[in-house]
């Protein structure tokens, strides 16, 4: 008892102590989609550092990312969309400049049982018809998306409303972030999808494409039809623009101060745009061309702020467009 | 009225005691519930993470690649945050039991305070996430440290050693402060000379109870922001150099077991999920241990009780 007072009063009085200065720290925050590509990268960094930068990583999601580098706690957010205006007015606020610089792209797969064999691909308006809000209830078979499906029920699996994931989909698809019927099987966990999937032959689902590359044997990726054909998910789909509108981009956004200010910040960042290539195909993302990292690092060294997408959601930005604008940008 | 004869009686007894014994059979089965999920839930972790316990899996932090991944800073973070909320929430905790079963008057203040902490103990633990996000993280600027976790499941597990406390103080049978209050004892000297020792059996196993919850929190270490992905140790607290000793790790940022484990859990690459049901396998083993502590403290304190 009087030891643990004793402890108790040391404990306050560390706590009124000034603190000491603070070792170098790279911190890092946001969206558990970039997660396993920034962990890569902060796992190299620090072997070729030796231990004398230390970086962390959390997941707070890319909206609870945002929040923490707008006020300035973080160094690099982590975002699997671009800054949104109201993130950017709250930078804009408490003063942080920031760089955006994109890292990988991601696919999102639309997925069925392999013994489904009656899907051979699917088009934006099914898609549409099946995931529509104006859908729940209503469209609960899958002859109703087309006549030639058989008469069996249409069993939905998708991420939950918090999801970065869940954005871009009804943003692509439906037509506005957020809109989507509300009866299907919803889980954070991707995990849980590719089961209920991989389970049910009348399901179809959709998530990131590192989840289906991990179970291929489990599932079956549709090709999405576009004005060439129809366009299954891969590194070349992606890469050539052909795959669209669910191919996306996810990016780091890095606080202008920070970089200015912490020499480890900037090497951290120096290291990412030079080893992404190698390190996202570990990972199973796919990379951007060399040359757009080229630009990425010109806009480090330049410091060119702010955001090339005008803080809006914006769907089927094709590697080849995003380019150009953070060419020309 | 005719007497009942011996066969009504007979039959009775029969009927009796066959009702007794479908609700041993009904108890056991409730019982066997309960035994069968832990068992269940431990041979499932074991078969898919067992393989994966071996020393460098204590000693090598995360990583891409699951085969090289470790715990090592998370069950460092784990224990220091188990430290700091051991050292604020027993003597809090403790105190206040003391005080409200042996000091406080009982009037509607002491009432109200008691509702209060009735309810505390239902608060969902995500919402003391969000009131230590304002306080320690902000307010106190802790910042996202040790310190803040170790604060925040305090306040958490606060609840469960106050009623534990107090409930053991009442086990205590009143003549035994009668009777030192009889001989001149004051209250202190009453409490802290018998009443304390005589049940501290009960109060440690609230204590580790309330700690064996603490250790499998996430939701609120979130909200305050642990990491996921750290691969350094917090500060050595033994310091070669003056003053030897440093609490500078008391504003390290952490990560804790449950937390690598969720993220793992949520991976695409099954490896990942074995390396969760190790970490879990590894957490329930650290739990059955505390409670190991636990029956032990309290076999040893029954024994001194000499009454």
């Amino acid at each position: 008892m009087k030891k643990a007072l004793l402890a108790l009063s040391v404990l306050a009085l560390v706590g009124i102590a000034p603190r000491a200065a603070k070792a170098q720290i790279v911190q890092i925050d946001g969206s558990s989609t970039v997660f396993p590509v920034t962990e890569a990268v902060a796992e190299e960094f620090q072997k070729s550092k030796k231990g004398k930068v230390k970086v962390t990583v959390g997941i707070a999601g890319t909206g609870g990312g945002f929040k923490k580098f707008c006020r300035g706690e973080i160094d690099v957010s982590n975002a699997s969309r671009p800054i949104l205006k109201s993130e950017i007015e709250d930078c804009k606020k408490s003063g942080v400049q920031f760089i955006e610089l994109p890292v990988a792209y991601d696919a999102l797969t639309v997925i069925v049982n392999p013994k489904n064999d009656w899907v051979k691909s699917i088009t934006v308006p099914d898609l549409k018809k099946m995931w529509e809000p104006a859908a729940q209830g209503k469209i609960t078979t899958w002859n109703q998306i087309r006549p030639e499906w058989p008469n069996s029920p249409l069993k939905l699996f998708g991420p939950g409303a918090d999801s970065g994931t869940f954005d871009y989909f009804t943003e692509a698809i439906v037509g506005k972030a957020k809109s989507s019927r509300g009866d299907f099987t919803a889980s954070e966990d991707d995990n849980v999808l590719v089961q209920g999937v991989s389970n049910d032959r009348n399901a179809l689902g959709y998530f990131g494409f590192a989840y289906y590359i991990e179970n291929q044997a489990k599932l079956k990726a549709v090709p999405i039809e576009t004005a060439k054909g129809p366009v299954g998910p891969s590194a070349k789909t992606v890469e050539d623009g052909t795959y669209q509108p669910l191919a996306r981009p996810i990016f780091i956004y890095v606080s202008k101060k920070s970089l200015d200010s912490k020499p480890e910040v900037r090497e951290f960042v120096d290291f990412y745009l030079k080893n992404a290539s190698k390190l996202v195909k570990d990972v199973k993302y796919i990379a951007l061309p060399p040359s757009a990292y080229k630009i990425a690092e010109e806009h480090v060294s330049k410091r060119k702020v702010g955001t090339v997408f005008g803080g809006t959601a914006e769907v089927g930005v094709k590697i080849e467009d995003l380019m150009k604008r953070e060419a020309n940008f | 009225m005719d007497k009942p004869s011996a066969s009504v009686i007979g039959k009775s007894i029969a009927s009796n005691k066959s009702r007794d014994q479908v609700f041993a059979v009904i108890g056991l089965l409730a019982t066997f519930v309960g035994m069968l999920t832990l068992a269940a839930l431990l041979f499932d972790l074991a078969s898919d993470g067992l393989a994966r316990i071996k020393p460098h899996f204590f000693t090598s932090f995360p990583s891409r690649f699951a085969g090289q991944a470790g715990i090592l800073s998370s069950w460092v973070g784990t224990i220091l945050v188990m430290i700091v909320t051991a050292l604020a929430a027993v003597p809090i905790g403790i105190g206040a039991g003391v005080y409200l079963e042996e000091y406080a008057p009982k009037n509607w203040f002491t009432a109200l305070i008691e509702i209060n902490i009735a309810n505390l103990a239902g608060v969902p633990s995500i919402v003391y996430g969000l009131m230590a996000l304002g306080l320690f993280v902000y307010q106190f600027k802790f910042g996202q440290s040790i310190l803040s976790a170790g604060l925040t499941l305090a306040l958490l597990i606060l609840p469960i050693i106050i009623v534990a406390t107090r409930e053991s103080l009442r086990a205590v049978p009143g003549s035994m402060r009668e009777a030192a209050y009889a001989l001149g004892a004051t209250k202190w000297q009453t409490t802290s000379d018998h009443v304390l020792p005589y049940s501290m059996g009960g109060i440690l196993t609230g204590v580790i109870i309330g700690l064996s919850r603490a250790i499998g929190e996430t939701a609120p270490l979130i909200t305050i922001g642990a990491l996921t992905f750290i691969a350094f140790l917090p500060d050595a607290p033994v310091k070669a150099e003056f003053p030897f000793i440093s609490f500078e790790w008391l504003w390290s940022p952490y990560s804790v077991m449950p937390i690598q484990m969720f993220n793992w859990v949520s991976r695409p690459q099954a490896e990942f999920h074995l390396n969760a049901a190790a970490t879990g396998l590894i957490l329930m083993a650290m739990t059955l241990a505390m409670n190991a502590v636990a029956i032990y403290f309290r076999y040893r304190f029954r024994k001194r009780i000499k009454w």
